[in-house]
């Protein structure tokens, strides 16, 4: 049998941190498969070893059966090889097809390439606007530029780092089928995900690391779920309790027909949002990327001032016109969607990263006007236990974690003060099943202990997993909030789509009065 | 009256143009994400150079090319220092300026005093004979054309080629123009030595065409001006022709009303230039969309490839 690709007695070390451990793993053409592991296991390190961002300490891969050297993307690009990150490789600034043209070899032709990225984002399903800038753009939306980023290089080799970690169902089952066609094509696709549902769903073949080395290579038909997590954990995953009550006290947070114009021509504008969340509850917010929860989520935490102060209240107090730091001092705590970059300084280490976000609401971390190294480095390693983050060094740079364990940190960092309000956005993304269990658990605690916690997430089954309330976002608008224990995602669905209706009629409306 | 606006007229054009060579040099380091404080050391270079071999060849062209090499070598230090040896760029770029500055006036002694040779002006029979718009239009010396050539070129070059794509996915984002495979340092050293070279070209028309001598610490602070033009231009090529020219402009006036003996104590005239860098620079920072729409977001920032 002829491989694509194989990979033989593959090893990287990271000072003193086997990421990868003699890995040999062969791929066939035409063949989904999905590697495995929990986070930190060496899942992103070996992929960009194959995409020639890195190279391994020691070991060989082979193309079509000849020893190749991968000395840089470029060159990965030239034997075939196409790349979705997990921490996106875009450029904010640029449109949409800009960033695609900085990966196209040949002629530059910026229209011909619009016109081919619209076909393919129609034809793929996956609706991109050529012209837009990325810093409009949702995580979503961005994570739709790489894949069609990568579909236009035609590659024999597609290489998914969590690609659909960020994106709704919908856009995943789209996606399942862009996969198989290509797949079906001969192209074949290396698969890195969480979702075990999903890869048991769409693999043909799956490899299992643990820390760094492969312990497995399984047939996913012949698996279930739980057993794919045994063998990644090498033990069983906690199940989140969330004992729902109805037992809740005053409104902690409580946005009063909040509205913010859109800073840009592709965001969204919200219009009069209000919805109450009270001491002892968990509220979710579902709907589909780019709709508005970014914005809604600047607004709550005060990244962009609303116009009135009255439009966000927390315990009582409006502060709609207060930055960050004084509503976190009123006791409130923010997780941003974006963990590298936004959630944590990439370049910082982790005991500073704690220190930004806490500096004024944390005596420990300030002595008379000076950080305290000693302080923060404490709160920092009470996190790194608590949250079980994995890392090589006692304080790494935040971008020297893997995804999910910098996810389990910046949520970590949040949680360990214990906040009233809680507004979390995607608290699980790219995070493993045994650490997402962790941190819904946490939340959950979090709002027994009479706390009031508003999550933002793409992730139904996480939703229904921790919610009491559900609100749909639709277009900058949101739906009222239900008790979870009335909702069925098909519901969610016709909120997200109702929604969208009600709106387009009555815009239709104001655009015939107006003419009329 | 007429003859008096015209040769005011042709003054600005040439105390813009070196502003504005230096300043389209530095916008494109700036798009590339490096901060080149060294300006107005490498004008002094360019100029010491520039004067010294047109003096000794007699041919004011072989200045001209020695300004541009002298400039780019100067820059190639400030590369090494800052992108192979990852320096802070502004530590450097300060560094670099009291260096050009130092070596220019080493260089320069032997010149002091001597008369130089003038870069001469066009003159095309029939067309530069007419009266007002001829001596503007087809009356310049080289340099003066180069330098909107120049600016064409950048701009075309910025928007429209994928060179100029890659630059400024470099300036915006080095990490992710380094997974995408593109040689982060590479990019940034080209750029590093076009500004280099538009900078020393910037120096050499100080001394061959503006004032058409050597006296020591002649560039007088314009090097800072054109730093300050390219936040003026929200790194935008054309508002540099615009912000270059205003700058020219506002200079001339104050020597002129000067002359014209009005009773405005000559060092706040003087200053006028520096007064009004300040004042834009606040009004247009005031502009977040202008500024977060071009601002290169890795500028400044020191880049080291994880392998
Ligand atoms: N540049 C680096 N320098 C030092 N250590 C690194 C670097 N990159 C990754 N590591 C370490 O290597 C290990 C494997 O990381 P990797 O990103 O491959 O994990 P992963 O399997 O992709 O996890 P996740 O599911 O969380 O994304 C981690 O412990 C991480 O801290
Ligand atoms: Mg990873």
């Amino acid at each position: 049998m002829d491989y694509l690709l194989e990979a033989l007695h593959v090893t990287k070390v990271f000072g003193s941190l086997k990421a990868n451990d003699d890995v040999t793993l062969k791929v066939k053409p035409g063949e989904i498969h999905a590697f495995l592991g929990e986070n930190g296991a060496g899942k992103s390190t070996l992929v960009k070893m194959i995409y020639g961002a890195l190279q391994p300490t020691s070991g060989e891969f082979r193309w079509m059966g000849k020893t190749v050297t991968i000395p840089s993307p470029a060159a990965a690009r030239k034997l075939g090889v196409g790349m979705v990150f997990q921490h996106f490789s875009l450029f904010e600034a640029l449109t949409v097809a800009e960033n695609i043209a900085l990966a196209m070899p040949g002629a530059f032709d910026m229209r011909k390439l619009s016109g081919r990225i619209a076909r393919v984002s129609r034809d793929y399903g996956l609706p991109l606007e050529p012209s837009a800038v990325v810093a409009d753009l949702s995580v979503g939306e961005r994570q739709r530029i790489e894949i069609v980023r990568c579909l236009l290089q035609e590659p024999k080799l597609l290489i998914m780092d969590e690609p659909t970690a960020v994106l709704t169902p919908q856009e995943a089952d789209q996606l399942f089928i862009t996969l198989q066609r290509l797949a079906s094509e001969g192209c074949a696709v290396i698969y890195i995900s969480h979702r075990l549902e999903e890869v048991k769903r769409l693999c043909h073949n799956v490899t299992i690391l643990r820390h760094g080395k492969v312990v497995a290579n399984v047939d996913p038909g012949r698996e279930t779920a739980a057993s794919l997590a045994r063998l990644m954990v090498g033990g069983d995953i906690h199940v989140v309790k969330s004992a729902r009550e109805d037992r809740r006290g005053a409104a902690r947070l409580k946005l009063d027909r909040l509205r913010l114009p859109a800073d840009g021509p592709f965001a969204v504008e919200l219009r009069n949002i209000s919805l109450e969340v009270r001491a002892g509850e968990v509220v979710a917010i579902a709907g589909v990327a780019g709709n508005g929860q970014q914005e809604l989520f600047d607004a709550v935490s005060g990244e962009r001032s609303l116009a009135q102060a009255a439009m966000l209240v927390i315990d009582g107090k409006p502060m709609g016109h207060d930055g960050v730091n004084t509503r976190r001092n009123a006791g409130a705590a923010f997780v941003p969607e974006e963990r590298l970059g936004h959630g944590a300084v990439p370049a910082f280490t982790l005991s500073q990263n704690v220190v930004l976000t806490r500096h004024s609401s944390d005596a420990a971390l300030v002595r008379s006007g000076l950080v305290s190294s000693g302080g923060a480095a404490g709160v920092s390693e009470r996190i790194v236990r608590d949250f079980d983050v994995r890392k090589g060094k006692p304080d790494p740079e935040a971008r020297s974690l893997s995804g999910g364990n910098l996810q389990k940190f910046v949520v970590g960092r949040e949680l360990d003060r214990r906040p009233g309000v809680l507004v979390i956005n995607q608290p699980t993304w790219g995070v493993d099943a045994g650490a997402s269990a962790t941190i819904r658990q946490a939340i959950v605690d979090l709002a027994r202990q009479g706390s009031a916690v508003l999550v933002i997430s793409q992730d139904l089954d996480e939703i229904f997993e921790i919610a009491d309330r559900i609100a749909v976002i639709s277009r900058g608008e949101l739906s009222e909030a239900y008790p979870a224990s009335g909702l069925t995602s098909e519901k969610i669905g016709l909120l997200m789509a109702g929604a969208h209706e009600i709106r387009q009629t009555s815009g239709k409306e104001t655009a015939h009065a107006a003419r009329a | 009256m007429n003859d008096q606006v015209l040769s005011v007229i042709l003054t600005i054009i040439t105390a813009s143009t070196p502003l504005l060579l230096a300043a389209i040099g530095e916008l494109v380091v700036e798009r590339s994400g490096v901060l080149n404080l060294g300006v107005e050391g490498m004008m002094a270079v360019g100029a010491v150079s520039g004067f010294g071999a047109a003096l000794m060849t007699g041919n004011p062209y072989a200045g001209v090319l020695a300004a541009l090499v002298a400039g780019a070598l100067l820059s190639l230090l400030f590369g090494f220092l800052t992108l192979t040896m990852v320096a802070n760029q502004v530590a450097t770029g300060l560094a670099l300026t009291l260096l050009g500055l130092g070596v220019s006036g080493l260089m320069g002694e032997a010149f002091v005093g001597q008369p130089g040779v003038h870069l001469e002006r066009l003159s095309i029979p029939g067309l530069s004979g007419i009266p007002f718009i001829g001596p503007i239009l087809f009356g310049q010396d080289f340099l003066v054309y180069l330098s909107l050539v120049i600016v064409a070129a950048v701009s075309y070059m910025l928007f429209r080629t994928r060179t100029g794509l890659v630059i400024r996915a470099v300036g915006d984002s080095h990490q992710s123009a380094h997974a995408l495979g593109y040689s982060v340092v590479g990019v940034r050293y080209l750029c590093v030595m076009f500004g280099g070279a538009c900078s020393g070209l910037a120096g050499g028309y100080l001394s061959l065409a503006y004032t058409p001598q050597w006296v020591e610490n002649m560039t007088a602070g314009r090097g800072w001006i054109a730093l300050a033009l390219v936040v003026f231009s929200s790194w935008l090529p054309w508002r540099i022709v615009v912000g270059a020219y205003l700058f020219g402009a506002i200079t001339v006036m104050g020597f002129s009303l000067q002359a014209y003996g009005i009773g405005i104590p000559s060092q706040l005239l003087s200053a006028l230039p520096y007064v009004v860098t300040v004042m834009v620079l606040v009004l247009i920072s005031r502009n977040r969309a202008l500024m977060r729409a071009n601002t290169p977001a890795c500028l400044g920032q020191p880049f080291v490839p994880d392998r």
